[in-house]
């Protein structure tokens, strides 16, 4: 059984006179490390909030089709419900602080309190968050005095304590610099490691290639293509849905180096193979 | 129109005992400069001391002459414009093209200039037709175009942005490059805090890197993408074309995918 079906989802916002998100149908398993691509205006923030249920139950509108996580379905449930299945972390881990904690430790408690959740239990989550976070060492300082990095991992955390079996990402390393960038793919890795199933919407390309089991292609609210990231990049058309395959592909393209299976490398290590393959 | 930037044993810290900027020599004249360095470096708080939001704990800051010091940050305005890394920062108007009317009316444009101002600036960051449309109701990403629109309009000699191509698609990047070189065709001096290491390269003619508060690196991009070890130092990395063409055997140091591409394809053709 698949963790997430997405059947014939159609989305328009109250008022907008077209459709953001028009007939996406895919299905993610248990475990998945998901990146949706697509040029900005794609759907790719919709398609998040809509996996989460702030579509439609805060952003009312025209919707039709279904999400399903673990069958349940998302339109039907209550939003609480979804949100204790699939976690959300948004873009600028700032405007995620809860503004009003003093220590990491109290900002990554305060969902937690929020639920009911008795205290021997919190301390079991907010430990296990901080350590699958790596961000044990920052746990008595203030959120607000973190790097962007280790400010996007706290946020990270108070999702990750609230025990989602998804976690989705909008573009959750776009306000960060590389460092920080590095930090937080290499966490969302081992989460997805872990079996906990992961989306996330990113323009990095390179990091998804690198990182990514399936590529989700948005254009216009339309789905493109769902695959592997070396079957998506390798398309000859992408340009064309605004998107600049990563700089391996773009560059093995220009020496029409594709190997048997007609991809194109994704990776660095995957470009010089081909590249000493080529000049045999 | 005089476009100069002179930096003298500059140094600055928030608190006393924990120094930001530890004695800073710069000079700017028109060209463009990547400014770039890991978070912690400095970068943004010497970008705040040029536009004068911030005066030095010790040295000088001459812009086109007049020391900072010596001159409130809304009088130099009309020289010197920076573009926030978080255009939430600097949004405030609720409507578009208010927000970009509103620097140069500030500096004395005509309501009439000013619209034409606003007008061009917003064709250049692709956001005509929004101008009515309040910037929260718009994405990060679109208010980060409004915000480097709004610097656009008050037509300084000087431009300054801080990460300008964060949360940018490939397209948006696009805009932002053709941005920086029509400035540069126009004699402004263009200064730009820049994570993306490939961006850095392939648009600015001068490379600072930053480490601790202090100058590392200074000089033409070819020469500082080189430094492998010295940017090793500073938690920097080479920009992505230049790292392929040394792990696939060139010598040279390339700024650009073309410039890659190129020798690649004689490599290429003389091994075959």
């Amino acid at each position: 059984m698949s963790k997430i079906r997405v059947e014939g989802l159609k989305y328009r916002y109250p008022d907008m006179d077209s459709l953001v998100l028009d007939d996406l149908s895919f299905e993610v398993e248990k475990g998945a490390f998901i990146g949706i691509v697509g040029e900005n205006t794609a759907g790719k923030s919709t398609l998040c909030y809509a996996l989460t249920g702030l579509v439609p139950h805060f952003f009312k509108g025209a919707y039709g089709g279904n999400v399903l996580i673990d069958n349940i379905d998302v339109k039907q449930s209550e939003i609480s419900d979804v949100t204790s299945k699939a976690g959300l972390v948004f873009d600028q881990p700032f405007s995620q602080m809860t503004g009003s904690k003093t220590t990491v430790y109290e900002e990554i408690a305060f969902g937690l309190e929020n639920s009911g959740v008795e205290r021997e239990e919190m301390r079991i989550r907010i430990d296990n968050s901080l350590r699958l976070m790596d961000i044990e060492h920052l746990q008595n300082k203030n959120p607000y005095d973190l790097s962007g990095g280790q400010m996007q991992r706290v946020a990270i955390a108070s999702v990750l304590a609230m025990k989602p079996d998804v976690i989705v990402l909008d573009e959750p390393t776009s306000q960060l610099d590389p460092q920080g960038s590095d930090e937080v793919f290499q966490v969302i890795a081992k989460l997805a490691e872990s079996g906990i199933t992961i989306i996330m919407a990113e323009h990095k390309l390179e990091k998804l290639a690198e990182y990514a089991s399936k590529i989700l292609l948005l254009h216009k609210g339309k789905q493109i293509a769902y695959g592997s990231p070396k079957e998506v990049f390798s398309r000859d058309d992408i340009l064309e849905y605004g998107i600049a395959p990563p700089v391996y592909v773009r560059i093995a393209k220009a020496l029409k180096l594709k190997n048997k299976a007609g991809f194109y490398p994704i990776t660095l290590d995957g470009l010089k193979q081909q590249w000493n393959v080529g000049d045999e | 129109m005089m476009a100069e930037i002179n930096v003298r044993e500059l140094h600055f810290s928030y608190y006393p005992d924990q120094e930001i900027l530890k004695g800073i020599n710069l000079h700017f004249k028109e060209k463009s400069a990547a400014i770039i360095g890991q978070n912690g470096a400095g970068k943004t708080t010497l970008v705040k001391l040029f536009k004068g939001l911030l005066k030095p704990v010790k040295g000088d800051v001459l812009i086109n002459a007049t020391n900072t010091k010596e001159i409130t940050a809304a009088k130099l305005a009309n020289q010197i414009g920076l573009v926030f890394q978080n255009p939430n920062d600097q949004i405030f108007k609720s409507n578009v093209i208010d927000e970009v009317k509103y620097g140069p009316l500030m500096i004395g444009f005509t309501e009439k200039e000013a619209s034409i101002q606003a007008d061009l600036a917003l064709e250049a960051v692709g956001l005509r037709g929004l101008e009515q449309v309040n910037p929260y109701d718009l994405s990060l990403y679109e208010r980060k175009m409004i915000s480097i629109a709004s610097i656009l309009a008050m037509d300084t000699p000087i431009v300054i942005f801080d990460e300008p191509t964060m949360g940018q698609d490939s397209q948006g990047k696009e805009r932002i490059k053709a941005i920086i070189n029509r400035l540069r065709q126009e004699g402004k001096l263009v200064l730009s805090i820049i994570h993306d290491m490939d961006f850095a390269a392939d648009v600015f003619e001068r490379a600072i890197v930053m480490k601790d508060g202090q100058i590392l690196l200074d000089g033409e991009p070819r020469e500082i993408f080189a430094e492998v070890e010295l940017l090793k130092e500073a938690y920097l990395e080479q920009p992505n074309v230049t790292r392929i063409g040394r792990e696939l055997g060139a010598e040279r140091v390339f700024l650009n995918e073309k410039e890659l591409i190129d020798w690649l394809k004689i490599q290429h053709a003389t091994l075959q």
